[in-house]
């Protein structure tokens, strides 16, 4: 058999392949030809066939056949087989296999050989990638190694220890008495790796910690000699002698000075030369700052020390170099707390690297910001954060809108103000707010009793040209509902106000009720809205009435169930309405940051409505008034609807009211009382994310997507405008056969590329002769614009069998995906 | 340091170093997420960039990405110092080295990198003392007994 390729040989042929398959034949040949090398147990050779199969294994391929070779070429008596068979088993030996412990013997040979790179090859091999096993059988011959007095074997057990204690900490004990001179060293090598072994000890034992502290003074001598000594060309790097040593010391110290105020003491003086002393033009001085800056924080530190620190860390800030900045900016976060005003001081800075381009700099310097607002910079520094908010990447929106909201709850200065920004957040970055922020800011707003007309005259006008950010809208309407006599009365002190018509305002909330892109908790507030309005406003109540009843068949549980309720509530209990959709008084807050229960003390028809998975029918909120009248002493009056009563019954209700007129309401949650919710009910929507769309109504042709048997689908489109990836698919499936298709189910798959959202569908049953049709809407959201396909499954039953289709539909137009 | 890794701007790997026991599943996944999480960085972002719950510290000398994997508490300063003394020793080893050298001669770079760094620390910061433990290494590989003899040890 002739002598197998060289490795360069074999590297280069590989190279030499135009495809991936081209590749793979090749190495597939060389595999075999590998393998049946191997079976021969050839001697000579094995070293080369490894090393060829490590190269392909970097490639990617598998080479688990290798592994027993690694163990003979470890065994082998030649320096170039240890060589590579030491590097095969790093590569694809791992302790995961029993195969590795194999290799204990050969190892424990090697820690004992003659020369010592062969020993020098086992101590880094067990060193990498030692097993626990491994390590509690080697462990005391790394122990014998760590106190000779070759260098080049020292320093390497030093670090073979370093692992062994990672994997097995117990053995930490045995190393101690092998450190005792360890720093004595003058190798540079032997030092810096004594250093890390000391430090690994001492994290990991808080004794090992308190025996150890003694060595501080000799610490800080060697780093006092590293900076006074004079150039040293071996270990020099830009002008600074040995800095990865001086870094490594500098940790050490940090470990040890922290929570002991005697070492805090002793390394004051060397840190202060250090921080003052160290060449800041090249990386690499900045490097040991930067460790000196931790390090001085960390201990306890006189506070001359800490205001130098920090003062450093400003210095790194207006550094051109943004590795520097980045450094700079997230240690000051780590000290903001501690060290408040120092960092004030650096303030403006901090907000210039808002504007940084890098994203990693953006964000710490974002969430520094955000530390740093106070009541005396509030406004400039909302001014700014506004202006990131609308120029920013969307993964910092929802985290900057709600960094907004807490800062300016804390320390708005003035009502308006304060709306005005919440205003600006809503507007710009509406879609990106958290769910919980809404009832949040609707609090806000029923607080600020002065500001409500001004308030509801600018959602308003804020939601007339664009009604796709769902928050936005959610809050809006609900002013709109709560306001919207205020809206219509064309007064307004704050700014001019608006002529509006109650048939414009109810214009808007049916168009939102209506838009396929609203959500359904939205559609929730909105229908609410209007059923307010219908006491708010004088002459549309019938248009109110209209609304209402037509969603009290709609499909979405929750509309149907809240439109049924109302419509009760005109058909049969108008006496009572004034009274029940009263204007809202000041709710109680709870608790602040992000979970806010809100104790509503008064009906919010809305808040009767609780889960959305309650039956439609009226039956249970029934039984909750019968024991509303029973805990009152009830009399001989049919039962209400079930809305916790009202604070100012003066309407002309009936004595259910009045009875409950009795009660104190401002502040104690009343009878059936709301229960503490972490996150309001209205909220249950089973959307992941808030989906962001308006209508593009204009343009998208729709498509026939699928035409068989009687069975015809349309797809229609509709697209956002802040959203561009997002499509909105409405499909239509009607049959015009004589006979209904029921049980009907649409399905739908599409490439990786997308993602893909089913709501669920107006029903299952396709009436025949074309008389109705199924309705359900698809979301796909397509990041990279990529031209749109899918492939669709129908299954229905239809004249007595079942019947299965697959279809692929290609035909989409050009605008539903570009 | 968690682990190492070289590769080209095609996304090809070039040198792969695990400080960290990984099953070689997931090896391949970190290494493909890491790329492309690294390739699609513009030339002026900074070097570090938060990846998992790992600090990433990158690169590039030409047409190589050398990337390291360290922990919250290392300090990503020195670590651009460590890729750099790295480069540095291939440097004079291959004399001006280029992608291709470590292509031809992976085996040597993972004994330069075993000789600089072990465990995921730096066993010795004099580059001449690195250097010629690898030149004393490789003269044991040159020098052929024929019965396989093992070899008088050099300091």
């Amino acid at each position: 058999m002739p002598a197998p390729i060289r490795l360069r040989e074999l590297i280069r042929t590989i190279r030499t392949a135009r495809t991936q398959a081209e590749e793979r034949e090749m190495i597939q040949k060389e595999c075999a030809a590998i393998r049946s090398s191997f079976r021969e147990e050839d001697n000579t050779y094995r070293c080369r066939n490894v090393a060829k199969l490590l190269y392909m294994h970097m490639l990617g391929y598998p080479a688990h056949f290798g592994q027993l070779e690694c163990l003979k070429l470890i065994a082998s008596q030649k320096f170039t087989d240890k060589r590579i068979g030491y590097l095969g088993a790093m590569l694809l030996l791992d302790e995961r296999q029993d195969v590795h412990l194999l290799m204990t013997n050969c190892i424990k040979n090697d820690l004992n050989h003659s020369t010592q790179y062969v020993q020098g090859l086992a101590l880094c091999t067990l060193g990498c990638m030692g097993s626990s096993e491994m390590c509690r059988d080697l462990a005391g011959e790394v122990e014998k190694l760590l106190k000779t007095s070759n260098s080049y074997l020292r320093k390497k057990a030093a670090l073979c220890a370093v692992h062994v204690i990672r994997k097995v900490p117990e053995l930490m004990e045995m190393f101690l008495p092998a450190t005792k001179n360890l720093l004595n060293e003058k190798n540079h090598g032997v030092l810096h790796t004594s250093v890390v072994l000391l430090t690994e000890m001492c994290e990991r034992s808080p004794d090992m910690l308190a025996h150890f502290r003694k060595l501080v003074p000799q610490l800080v001598r060697i780093l006092k000699n590293l900076i006074m000594s004079g150039y040293s060309p071996e270990h020099d790097v830009s002008g600074i002698s040995d800095p990865f040593l001086q870094v490594r010391i500098l940790r050490l110290l940090r470990i040890l000075g922290r929570n002991d105020d005697d070492s805090s003491e002793a390394m004051n003086d060397i840190l202060a030369q250090v921080a003052t002393n160290t060449e800041t033009s090249k990386n690499v001085g900045n490097a040991i700052l930067y460790e000196t800056v931790l390090t001085i924080m960390d201990i306890k530190s006189e506070s001359g020390l800490r205001v130098l620190a920090i003062n450093i860390l400003g210095r790194f800030l207006l550094n051109n170099d943004k590795n520097i900045r980045y450094v700079a900016l997230t240690s000051l976060l780590k000290t903001v707390q501690t060290d408040h005003n120092a960092v004030q001081r650096h303030r403006s800075t901090i907000v210039d690297c808002l504007k940084d381009l890098d994203v990693s700099i953006k964000r710490r310097a974002m969430e520094l910001s955000f530390a740093l607002v106070n009541g005396n910079n509030v406004r400039g520094m909302m001014k700014e954060l506004l202006y990131f908010l609308d120029s920013c990447e969307p993964e910092f929106k929802a985290d900057c809108a709600s960094g907004i909201f807490l800062a300016s709850e804390k320390y708005a200065p003035s009502k308006r103000w304060h709306i005005d920004t919440i205003m600006r957040v809503l507007t710009m970055a509406g879609s990106y707010v958290r769910d919980d922020a809404v009832p949040s800011l609707i609090q806000l707003i029923t607080n600020s009793v002065e500001m409500h007309t001004y308030t509801v005259q600018r959602l308003y006008k804020a939601i007339l040209g664009d009604y796709s950010q769902q928050p936005l809208v959610q809050v809006a309407s609900w002013c709109i509902g709560e306001y919207g006599d205020l809206l219509v009365s064309g007064q307004c002190e704050e700014e001019p106000p608006i002529q509006v018509t109650e048939d414009e305002v109810l214009d808007i909330l049916e168009s939102i009720l209506i838009s396929n892109m609203s959500a359904s908790v939205t559609r929730g507030y909105t229908l609410t809205a209007i059923m307010k309005l219908s006491t708010r406003f004088t002459c549309n109540v019938n248009r109110v009435r209209k609304i209402v009843s037509v969603y009290s068949s709609s499909i979405d549980v929750e509309l149907q169930q809240r439109a049924v309720e109302y419509n009760t509530l005109f058909k049969k209990y108008d006496h009572m309405r004034p009274a029940l959709l009263e204007r809202m008084p000041v709710m109680e807050k709870v608790t602040i940051n992000g979970l806010t229960e809100i104790v509503q003390s008064n009906g919010e028809t809305e808040s009767a409505v609780l889960e959305t998975k309650s039956p439609p029918s009226g039956l249970q909120p029934l039984s909750q008034a019968n024991d509303l009248l029973d805990l009152l002493g009830g009399t001989d009056i049919t039962p209400v609807i079930p809305t916790a009563p009202t604070s100012k019954p003066d309407s002309t209700g009936g004595e259910l009211l009045d009875l409950l007129g009795d009660l104190n309401l401002t502040c104690s949650p009343v009878s059936a009382p709301v229960p503490q919710i972490a996150q309001p009910p209205f909220l249950l929507d089973g959307l992941p994310s808030q989906p962001l769309f308006s209508d593009i109504a204009a343009g998208i042709p729709s498509i026939t997507a699928y035409n068989k048997n009687g069975l015809k689908i349309d797809f229609t489109f509709e697209r956002s405008n802040t959203n561009p990836s997002v499509t909105v698919i409405t499909i239509q499936a009607s049959n015009s056969t004589e006979l209904d298709m029921t049980d009907f189910v649409f399905q739908a798959a599409v490439p990786k590329t997308f993602q893909l959202q089913l709501l669920s569908p107006s029903s299952g049953v396709i009436p025949a002769f074309n008389s109705g049709t199924i309705t359900q809407v698809i979301k796909v959201l397509n990041p990279q614009k990529q031209q749109l396909r899918m492939r669709i499954k129908l299954t229905y039953n239809h004249k007595g069998s079942a019947i299965q289709d697959l279809a692929e539909v290609s035909n989409f137009p050009p605008q539903s995906w570009q | 340091m968690r682990f190492m890794l070289l590769f080209s701007r095609q996304g090809k790997l070039r040198l792969q170093k695990w400080f960290l026991a990984t099953a070689d599943r997931d090896k391949k996944k970190l290494v493909r997420e890491l790329m492309q999480v690294v390739l699609a960085r513009k030339p002026k972002m900074c070097s570090f960039l938060e990846w998992r719950d790992l600090k990433v510290v990158y690169k590039r000398y030409a047409s190589l990405y050398f990337c390291c994997a360290i922990e919250g508490q290392d300090n990503e300063l020195i670590t651009l110092e460590l890729i750099h003394r790295y480069v540095e020793l291939l440097d004079k080893y291959f004399g001006s080295v280029c992608e291709l050298d470590i292509i031809f001669n992976f085996e040597k770079a993972y004994f330069i990198l075993d000789e600089f760094v072990m465990g995921g620390e730096i066993q010795d910061t004099s580059k001449k003392s690195v250097l010629k433990a690898i030149e004393q290494a490789d003269l044991l590989q040159e020098v052929r007994h024929p019965c396989g003899a093992s070899l008088g040890s050099t300091p």
